[in-house]
Formats: C-alpha cells, structure tokens, sequence
C-alpha cells in the first residue's frame, strides 16, 4: 500500500523553515500521526510499541549504569556492588535494566505468538517477520553479554557454556573459541570485549526497529481477521493508537513496577552474587529465564543423531536451528489464510505450540534426567515438528473458514438490528 | 561485465579492460582482507596472555588418594595421586567399553600421577570430585553436574553428553616431586 507523503501542518514558521530542508518532522506526521492503522486491532498488539519502549528503557539506564561500571575481571563485580549501595540510585538503575531485559524479552515473545497466531509473517510482511527474527537474534547476544558483565559466578560460567558451544564445530571449533576468548579461558579479554559488544549492540537494534517499522508502514499493519483492509477500514494512528499505546503502557509499567520494586530478585539467581571463579562450577547452573526453552533443547539431544552427528554438535545445531527455522516460517507455512480465527485446525497445534514452549521453559531449569529429558526430548520434537511438518501439510489440507469480505461485514452484519430510538 | 559476455559470445577476445577490471577488484579484495586481518587477530589471545605459559608443582605435600587442583594457563589442572585400586581399575577396563577409547598408559606417564586438564569437553564446565566428599560419579572418577558427564579415574569419559576424556596438559617431570606443567 503506497501512501503519499503529506507536508505537516505547522503552526511555527521556525518548525516549518526546518521541515522544508530537512523533512524529518513531516517524516514522524506521516508515520506516528497519520499512518493509517486498522480499526479493529486488538491488545495483542500493544507489545511492539511496548518493546520498543524497553529498548529506549535499556540503552538509558545502560548508558548512565556504564558510568560507573568497571569492565576488568578484578573490578567488575565490586563496581556493581558499589552501584547498588554507594551510587545514588543505583539500585534502581540497575535493577530496572537488569529486570528490563526480562520485561523486554516478555513483549518481544508475545509480540511474535501474535504473529504467530495471526499470520503476520505471510506475504507481503515476510521482510518484517525476517527483520524482526534478526532484532531477537541481537537481543540475545545482548542480554547474554549483559549478564557477563556483573562477573558473579553464574554470569562467569554461562559465558564458559555459551562460548564453548562453538567448540562443537568440526575442525575450527576450538580456534574460534579460544578466539572469542582472547585467552585460554573466560577471562578479562573477554569481560572487556563483551562489555563493548553489549554497548554497541543495541545501537544495531535500534536500526533495525527502524527497519522494521519501514518494512510495517510500507504494507501496512496486519489485523485479527488477516484480511487485506481498505482505506475506510483505517483510522489515523493518532489519538486512536497513541492513546491505546498509552493505556498499555500504564499496565505493562505496573508489573515492571511490581517486579522492580518488591520482588527485584525474583528472575536472578543467588549465586550471581557470589564473585566469579574458575575453577568452581555451580553445582546447578541455569540460564535466565528467557534462554530456558533453548536451553532444554540443547540439552535434549544426549544421542548421536544418524551416528554421524556427535550428541554436543547435535545439541548446538537444534538450539540454532530453533531460531533459524523462524527465518523460512513465510515459506514453510503453505495456507494462504492468515489469521488463525479462521484456521480450525491451525489454531489447536498453535496452543499447543504455545503450551510446548512453557513446558521446555520449565524443563529448561530441571536437572536433565528421566522424565525431564524425556519430555524435554518430546517438546523437541513438536517444536520442529510444528513449523517442518505441520505448517507444509496443514495449509494442504486444513478448510479454512469463509473470510469476510470486508471489516465492516462481520462487524456491522453480525450485529443485531437496534430498535429505533 | 556482461557486455564483456557478449563480446566473448560473438567471438571477440578477452579485452584488455577485462584484465584491469580482473587485477582492480583482486587487488581491492586482497587489500580488504589484509586490512580486516588485525581487526580480527587482535581478539586472539595478547602476547602477556601466551606467556603465562608454565607452572611448576611440588608433588610432595599431595598425599595417595589426594587430589588437587592446580592454575596452567588460567585453567584448572587436576593432579591426582592415585591409590592401587584406583590405577588397577583405570587399566582393567577393556577398550571396548570407552567413547574415545585410550588406555590408561597413555594417559599417566606415571601410574600414580594423573594429571589432566579440569574442563569437562562437552561445555567447559569444572568436573567436581577434587575435593573430599563430592560426587565422584559412577566411574569413582570426576562428575560434570553442569549436564551429567561422568568420568572415570583415567579421566576418560564414561556416560554423558561430552565427546573426549578430559585433555592433557603437556607435562615432564623435573624431579620425582616436582611436575612442570606446559
Ligand atoms: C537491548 C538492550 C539491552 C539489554 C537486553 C541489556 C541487558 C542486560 C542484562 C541482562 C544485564 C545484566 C544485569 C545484571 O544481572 O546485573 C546488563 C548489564 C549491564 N548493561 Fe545492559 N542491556 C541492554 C542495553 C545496554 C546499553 C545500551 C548499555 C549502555 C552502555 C548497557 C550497559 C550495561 C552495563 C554497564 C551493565 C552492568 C551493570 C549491571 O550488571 O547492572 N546495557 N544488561
Ligand atoms: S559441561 Fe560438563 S556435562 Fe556439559
């Protein structure tokens, strides 16, 4: 959908001076204060505007957090305890950036279920699912690189896990290792490199929600009946949005709040507040919460698969693949019918796709024995199965429910004649 | 590039723009890459990280059945004073049975010294059964509690998600209570 780019109105000659030689601020009318929205979007999709809001959230509070962090092996843990009890709030500057990460990952995986169950990523929005795969990709490598930082024990034996999953990697493996490291072990090279990675990094993602956002405003957002809309479906983004956007956020700050400031610990292991050391491991190490379904996945695959592929090479090739296959979702899935409101069959294994990613979030945090790595395995199998399997075969044979023609159809046909007033 | 197809297509031969563009672009490629290269090697381990390369141990203090962890090269360095059984049940074991098959003999350059490196090689995680009272796993050897590996007390890998017996480090032995490490 082409729309025109319409000059702003502006009261200020000043404002209007600058507009007519650089047009960022008509840019932001035609894109926050116009763009045409549907009118029957619904509170799942609240959540974009809700993790980008995070995004601001975490490069603020990161930015003043990094003047006083010190990112040396010696110093590193001492500088953030003395951030949460010498620095002027700087308990509350870390633990919102520390609980931020979570709240941030929490709208992001809600924000791509919506997508999920609507049908977002199907053309023409293939771009955006595969822009947005890329910004998730990005806050992982930022979130994992972030909780290095505090140099606790947890955080030190998470970087030696993740880094020596590319050991897994036939021939090179241990070069590449050792090369991320900058030394033999998790060390100080490594603090320091990872500590300017998580600085840049989110820098990258805001360029690619920017990109993101283009690619949405160049066809338009997707809506809960998944019908391509016309123009008199639409309504300007402002007041209606914003003001939505706004009511959200107040909610969505609530449970932000609430984590914050009663229960600032809850999502952090105690251990991490014991300094890093090398040479003892946890005796149980999990990662935070939002890695704990891949991580289950890893661990899954305790068998040589075809007897070709080692068990670790195996594990590491199922957790990256579990984030790579989202990639080829727009192909994989053959119906032509976007929302799942009218995918009878569709909507069932979506639940229980959804059911499946909470079960190996739990089991992700279990010792993986008997019947958690049973079920583990299982949820394994049902995570590749759904998007190799299912979603190619179920658009060949599902019958989708008739599409309305129109929004107005169903909302205005479905209603009941009003008795004259 | 494709006028240079057609041109070749209708017989002419290779122009001599078609060489310069040739030599251009291999001379910027090559440039590129010898420019990208300190970039890239400069996150290689420093030269001050490389020196710390050796460490001595005196072996008298660590007593028959003792076990202790030593510092090489920033990692843990398991040193294992192994009793008779121990050894006994490290050469018992038939081949056959181990994941990366290595006889005990070529794993201690003395039977009663067992020295390897203390990095599980599945994930990097440090084994425990160093000190007194840890789990041992099944093999009276070292346990992985990061994902479940167990080895035995040649330090070979038992059951468990991790490919190869725990690495060694290099190591000669100066004098009979003293092993130099690296
Ligand atoms: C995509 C956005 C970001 C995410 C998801 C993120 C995530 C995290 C996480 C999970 C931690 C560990 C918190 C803890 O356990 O203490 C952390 C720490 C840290 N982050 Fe970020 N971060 C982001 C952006 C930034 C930015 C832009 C900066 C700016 C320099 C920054 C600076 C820091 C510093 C200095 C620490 C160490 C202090 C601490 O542990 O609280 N972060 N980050
Ligand atoms: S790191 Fe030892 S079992 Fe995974």
């Amino acid at each position: 959908m082409q729309r025109e780019f319409v000059k702003a109105p502006f009261k200020s000659g000043v404002l209007k001076w600058i507009d007519d030689r650089l047009p960022v601020l008509s840019w932001a009318y035609n894109e926050l204060v116009i763009y045409p929205a549907p009118r029957n979007l619904n509170y799942w999709w609240n959540l974009g505007s809700l993790a980008g809001f995070m995004l601001v959230v975490q490069i603020v509070t990161g930015v003043v957090l990094a003047m006083h962090y010190t990112p040396n092996a010696e110093m590193a843990f001492d500088s953030v305890e003395r951030i949460m009890r010498d620095v002027n709030w700087g308990w509350l500057l870390r633990y919102l950036h520390a609980n931020g990460a979570s709240m941030f990952f929490f709208a992001v995986y809600i924000h791509m279920f919506r997508g999920l169950y609507y049908g977002s990523y199907k053309a023409p929005r293939e771009l955006l699912w595969m822009i947005g795969v890329v910004i998730l990709l990005l806050m992982m490598a930022t979130a994992f690189m972030g909780y290095v930082l505090p140099w606790g024990q947890m955080s030190y034996w998470a970087a030696q896990v993740i880094t020596n999953l590319f050991s897994a990697i036939p021939l090179v493996g241990d070069t590449i290792v050792t090369w991320l490291w900058g030394g033999f072990v998790v060390g100080n090279p490594t603090l320091q490199r990872f500590y300017a990675l998580h600085y840049l990094l989110p820098f990258i993602i805001f360029a690619f929600v920017f990109l993101h956002i283009l690619a949405l405003h160049q066809t338009g957002s997707n809506n809960p009946l998944g019908i391509d809309l016309t123009a008199k479906d639409k309504i300007p983004f402002h007041p209606y949005y914003t003001v939505k956007d706004v009511f959200g956020l107040c909610l969505f700050l609530l449970l932000y709040g609430a984590l914050v400031f009663y229960a600032p610990d809850a999502l952090v292991v105690p251990i991490n507040y014991e300094p890093a050391n090398p040479l003892q491991t946890p005796l149980h190490i999990v990662p935070e919460w939002y890695f704990l379904p891949f991580y289950a996945m890893l661990r899954a695959i305790n068998f040589d698969i075809l007897w070709i592929i080692p068990a670790k090479l195996g594990g590491v090739l199922v957790m990256f693949s579990s984030i790579l296959v989202l990639f080829f979702l727009p192909w994989l899935d053959t119906s032509k019918v976007r929302s799942a409101t009218f995918r009878p069959l569709y909507k069932w294994f979506f639940w229980l796709f959804v059911a499946n990613a909470l079960m190996l979030g739990y089991l992700g945090a279990q010792p993986p024995e008997g019947w958690y790595l049973t079920l583990s395995q299982l949820g394994t199998a049902y995570y590749f199965l759904f998007f190799l399997v299912i979603m190619p075969v179920l658009g060949k044979i599902e019958r989708p429910r008739p599409l309305p023609e129109s929004l107005s159809e169903p909302v205005l046909g479905a209603a009941q004649p009003q008795p004259a007033k | 590039m494709a006028e240079a197809k057609t041109g070749a297509q209708a017989g002419e031969r290779t122009t001599r723009r078609d060489f310069l563009e040739l030599v251009a672009w291999t001379t910027l490629g090559v440039g590129a890459a010898a420019t990208l290269w300190p970039f890239i090697d400069s996150l290689n381990p420093a030269a001050d990280t490389l020196a710390l390369a050796t460490t001595e141990v005196d072996l008298e203090p660590i007593e028959v059945g003792q076990r202790v962890t030593v510092v090489w090269r920033g990692k843990p360095v398991f040193i294992s004073h192994r009793t008779p059984e121990e050894i006994e049940q490290a050469r018992a074991t038939p081949l056959e049975e181990l994941k990366d098959p290595e006889p005990d003999e070529a794993r201690a350059q003395r039977p009663e010294w067992l020295v390897v490196i203390g990095i599980c090689t599945h994930l990097g995680c440090v084994p425990a059964g160093n000190r007194a009272g840890e789990e041992r796993g099944g093999w009276g050897g070292w346990f992985c509690p990061c994902h479940g590996s167990h080895y035995d007390t040649a330090g070979r890998i038992r059951q468990g998600p991790a490919p190869r017996n725990l690495d060694l480090p290099p190591y000669t032995f100066v004098s009979d209570t003293v092993v130099r490490i690296g």
